[in-house]
């Protein structure tokens, strides 16, 4: 699909191609630069710097190791729990610095989606969704329903649902228990959505739903994703970060742009010979 | 491109949802912040209420203890009330052997018995399971009754029935902890080592117990700490000595029996002896515990 509006005559220094490939950039919602991420002092990550534009899924992706995962977590501050972890650089929120704003707030503006399905055992579907906004402190059942409906629909999940919204969502297949948390993850409306590998531990037909889902999530919320498997990069995101592990194990970013471009013209050999799967 | 669609509009149901709930989040932010400060505080008043007492009692017990560890302490048999130069030699012999002799007996019976439980799910390792948890749970006077009717009734009392007692409380510890340590190693090695054409036998003594050892040896010190430290299974079965005895056939004195003795004496040297005893074995179980962990992440370390 090509966006008429975007103005050709800027792109004269580049070839037609990848002026076609590139996607019209949204305002950028986070800004990293510089960010480093270590653990006891070894740097597991360095001196990442991109642009996370508004309503774009951006891709991170790389070999094992190359640090995606720790990357992430460092956007809402979940290496605060872990004592040895220390961050460097700026990450930027609009205006808000990630690093020095209360946790909670961030966290409540940046959700996040894991690996394996994690809802709470112990509540239902309908307390897991609402979950986050009671964390929050709302207790308005209107609002509360409100944002429960709204996020499940979007998870595409309300329909098989709807007549059973208590009970335990341990009696939800894999697949629905993801779409849960990530139901779960959007009733708090965050403006960015982490998601780590969040179909790793699913079958195939159930990543293909939630591979879907993300695209249509898109309009919501801004996303960010880790996956270690280039084709869901490809299917499912505007921009990649291609990051691989430096001489002293440490993450780096090699190139970072638009996924069509990345995987079809990248500038740098290193992306070439992963992209096309000559390692990894 | 409908990327950015809706994004700028006033009147999207999504927007008008994230500003709601991102102004609640903010008003309740202080409120909340006070009641996680509340909560951590209490975790703290509960913490200080449950350490007050143990730093108490160790505080306590070495203010009163220290004085009495003298030389003649650690190099002369107890003496009566009233004469000078008493100590508890023949008691640290005689913990140090009973001790010796039930660890002996119970480490290759409980390591075992834990390898057979961690490598069978059936009907008798259940049965067996429940009985050492059951064990673990009796408390130590009727270990003593049970010794003193097995043991001193037919042979009389000696160091070796108190051996017998004590490897009776230590015994369940140790198979439970076996089983634990043997359970923890990764399934696939197991799988690793058949896959080779091992026998089960050999994948045992080869790849399991090896890989189980720092958590087995852990558990026996920790066995072995908690034996030394019981005085009922000791009361019925030992009898106590004021003489030197290397001979555990015969009645021997311990640590435990000579503070439960000496702390109810009306004399001053006795109950001095007694709080020199209770610090000698309240470090020598510190000692097992502290360096059972140690050499445990020890073992952990080389193994990388």
């Amino acid at each position: 699909m090509i966006d008429p509006t975007t103005p050709l005559d800027e792109g004269v220094s580049l070839n037609t191609a990848q002026v076609l490939l590139d996607p019209p950039a949204g305002d950028p919602v986070m800004r990293l630069n510089d960010v480093t991420v270590a653990f006891a002092g070894r740097k597991a990550v360095r001196g990442v710097t991109f642009d996370v534009h508004e309503g774009e899924i951006t891709a991170l992706i790389g070999p094992s190791g190359s640090g995606k995962t720790t990357l992430l977590r460092a956007l809402n501050r979940m290496h605060d729990t872990v004592r040895t972890a220390s961050v460097t650089g700026s990450i930027m929120l609009g205006d808000v610095d990630v690093n020095t704003t209360d946790a909670t707030l961030l966290r409540s503006r940046v959700g996040m989606v894991f690996q394996r399905p994690n809802p709470f055992p112990t509540m239902s579907i309908y307390e897991n969704a609402v979950a986050g906004l009671k964390f929050n402190g709302v207790r308005k059942k209107a609002l509360l329903d409100e944002a429960a409906e709204s996020a499940l629909i979007a998870a595409a999940l309300w329909d098989s649902v709807r007549d059973r919204l208590k009970a335990h969502a341990s009696t939800l297949s894999g697949g629905e228990q993801q779409r849960l948390c990530i139901a779960r993850a959007l009733a708090v409306e965050p403006e960015v959505l982490l998601m780590d590998e969040p179909t790793s531990a699913l079958d195939p037909i159930a990543t293909k739903r939630i591979e879907e889902l993300v695209g249509e999530l898109k309009h919501r919320v801004t996303i960010i994703i880790v996956t270690h498997n280039m084709q869901q990069a490809m299917r499912v995101s505007d921009r990649c970060a291609f990051l691989l592990m430096g001489e002293d194990k440490a993450g780096e970013l090699i190139e970072f742009g638009p996924t069509a471009r990345l995987f079809s013209e990248p500038t740098d050999p290193r992306t070439l010979d992963y992209v096309n799967g000559r390692f990894g | 491109m409908a990327t950015t669609l809706g994004f700028d509009s006033p009147t999207d149901p999504i927007l008008e949802r994230r500003r709601r709930i991102q102004s609640v989040a903010a008003a309740s932010l202080g409120r909340r912040k006070v009641y996680s400060k509340i909560a951590v505080g209490v975790c703290w008043v509960f913490l200080a209420i449950a350490i007050v007492p143990l730093v108490g009692v160790v505080v306590y017990v070495v203010v009163k203890g220290l004085p009495a560890w003298t030389t003649d302490f650690f190099s002369h048999p107890t003496t009566p009330e009233g004469i000078p130069g008493g100590g508890v030699w023949n008691a640290i012999v005689g913990t140090a052997e009973i001790g010796f002799i039930a660890t002996a007996v119970t480490v290759p019976l409980g390591l075992l018995c834990g390898l057979f439980l961690a490598e069978s799910d059936g009907r008798t390792a259940a049965a067996v399971r429940f009985t050492a948890d059951v064990m673990t749970g009796v408390p130590s006077i009727t270990i003593g009754i049970f010794g003193y009717i097995a043991i001193v009734r037919n042979f009389g009392y000696s160091g070796l029935a108190g051996a017998f007692s004590i490897g009776i409380i230590m015994l369940p510890v140790i198979i439970r902890a076996g089983e634990t340590a043997i359970r923890g190693v990764p399934r696939s090695l197991n799988e690793a080592a058949l896959a080779l054409g091992a026998r089960r036998a050999t994948i045992a003594r080869r790849v399991v117990v090896p890989a189980a050892m720092p958590g087995i040896i852990t558990g026996v010190l920790l066995a072995v700490a908690r034996g030394l430290g019981e005085t009922a299974p000791l009361l019925l079965t030992i009898f106590g000595n004021q003489y030197m005895q290397w001979n555990p056939t015969k009645p021997m004195p311990a640590l435990p029996l000579v503070i439960y003795n000496n702390s109810s004496q009306p004399y001053a040297d006795l109950l001095q002896t007694a709080w020199g005893a209770a610090l000698l074995l309240m470090v020598i179980v510190l000692v097992l515990s502290v360096g059972s962990r140690v050499l445990a992440a020890v073992l952990q370390r080389e193994r990388r």
